[in-house]
């Protein structure tokens, strides 16, 4: 009773705060849909919160370690409200990533990969369409298809808990779903409108 | 299908947007920040903040301004001018930019790409290259254009990819200011032997440049600012025109 009456107090969005730089953009997307948000470390506040957000900018090994640093290696996997990973919070979330062979949280399944091509450039930046294979609350007022914009090296391969595809090289996981955890390659914080949508879905609709 | 960038820059000094010939004669083009909003509304891929003067005054980039533009807009944000260390680049980052541009710095102290890629990661470090064809040869310029290297524009764009650049930002001194078109072959050269985005810039004043720039130019994406800021191209009809050329383009 006492953890479900903290739980309707905090209507709150907590961004996980480690190494993982530019969480700046992420705030500024949430003041623009009017949602209060705490960013922190601490696990009780990370798990009273209503909804998670797990940014991400950098690299896997790095990250991986500070995490460890903290605990949160340890907690995030256990997190059972909902939870939005973006862009190398993504390949956090999942067993490992090529990116200095860093073992990761593993909540997905998923051996993350570096890119390898001879005709296309690497990383792959800028604006490219997400098909999304799966219709939940998330993608509610999302065309099928939708640019987003993305920047990485390192990818998730197509699986069981593909949500959403995307195009470069071959294609890639652009979004993985499992239970309560969505993770999405791109920067939905930067992504227009349709990425400032998923958020809003995120926070609102989940 | 990846698409190509239209990438609107907002040149800045003092805090307003301004745009002159060939780095000189600056003109007032407004307020930053409202362009800034403005641009991401009509269909810019990104956006580039260029301190103009911070090189020359020693200068910081105006965090408080970026900060600004960074609440009003809901694309990629990038900014340049005066960022010589980790500090400056985490403040920039903090301030909401997604994205830094080194220039006269990188080429001061090389290492630098290397240290802040490390640090912050390529994907948001881009080298912007200034570049004026003297004497037979494509060399780089520093301090908004006006100071010579002994640095060849080729071999500096492969050195700074190995060093960890994401993206170069080729400005071709020649071609900026003129609205006769990008350098499309120096492009062309320089995309060609890189694996990391090359984003054009210099020379654009008309739709059909930016046609040729990234079809025989091989550019990633295509960076204009007094056409954008006069009003003489609407990013919209531009990127129609783009994709009705046949170019991948967000619409």
């Amino acid at each position: 009773m006492q953890s479900i009456l903290h739980n309707f107090m905090s209507k709150e969005v907590a961004i996980i705060k480690y190494n993982a730089g530019n969480v700046a953009s992420v705030m500024y997307a949430l003041d623009r849909i009017g949602v209060k948000y705490i960013w922190t470390d601490d696990a009780s506040q990370l798990n009273s919160a209503e909804k998670i957000i797990f940014p991400g900018v950098g690299e896997a090994s790095t990250a991986m370690n500070h995490l460890k640093e903290t605990g949160l290696d340890l907690l995030i996997p256990t997190l059972k409200q909902p939870v939005l990973a973006t862009c190398i919070g993504m390949q956090l979330l999942c067993k490992s990533s090529e990116e200095n062979n860093a073992t990761c949280l593993g909540v997905f399944d998923v051996e993350v990969k570096r890119f390898q091509s001879k005709t296309h450039k690497i990383p792959h930046v800028g604006w490219n369409k997400v098909n999304f294979l799966e219709q939940n609350a998330l993608t509610e007022g999302l065309k099928p298809s939708e640019f987003m914009y993305f920047v990485h090296s390192y990818f998730a391969p197509v699986g069981p808990y593909t949500m959403a595809t995307c195009d470069y090289i071959h294609d890639f996981s652009a979004m993985l779903h499992k239970d309560n955890f969505y993770a999405a390659q791109f920067h939905t914080e930067i992504s227009g409108l349709a990425g400032q949508t998923l958020l809003n879905n995120f926070v609102h609709s989940i | 299908m990846l698409t190509k960038r239209i990438i609107p820059c907002l040149d800045i000094k003092e805090g307003r947007t301004v745009k002159g010939t060939n780095f000189v004669d600056l003109r007032d083009a407004g307020d930053p920040v409202e362009l800034g909003a403005l641009y991401a509304q009509e269909g810019a891929d990104e956006l580039v903040f260029l301190d103009i003067i911070a090189t020359v005054d020693n200068r910081k980039t105006l965090v408080d301004l970026v900060r600004e533009v960074a609440r009003n807009v809901n694309i990629p944000f990038t900014v340049g001018g005066g960022i010589s260390s980790v500090s400056d680049v985490s403040a920039l980052l903090n301030a909401g930019a997604d994205k830094v541009s080194i220039n006269s710095s990188a080429v001061r102290n090389p290492n630098l790409v290397d240290e802040l890629s490390l640090h912050f990661g390529s994907q948001c470090i881009i080298v912007a290259i200034d570049t004026r064809f003297v004497e037979g040869n494509h060399w780089v310029h520093t301090h908004g254009g006006r100071k010579i290297t002994e640095i060849q524009t080729i071999p500096w764009a492969k050195e700074v990819q190995e060093r960890g650049a994401g993206e170069i930002l080729l400005t071709s001194m020649d071609a900026d200011g003129t609205k006769n078109g990008f350098a499309n072959e120096l492009t062309a050269a320089i995309s060609g032997s890189l694996s990391i985005p090359v984003i054009a810039s210099g020379g654009a004043g008309s739709m059909e440049h930016f046609y040729e720039v990234f079809t025989e130019g091989k550019a990633d994406a295509g960076l204009a600012a007094s056409i954008f800021h006069f009003k003489e191209i609407e990013i919209m009809d531009l990127k129609k025109y783009l994709s009705d050329k046949g170019l991948p383009i967000r619409l």
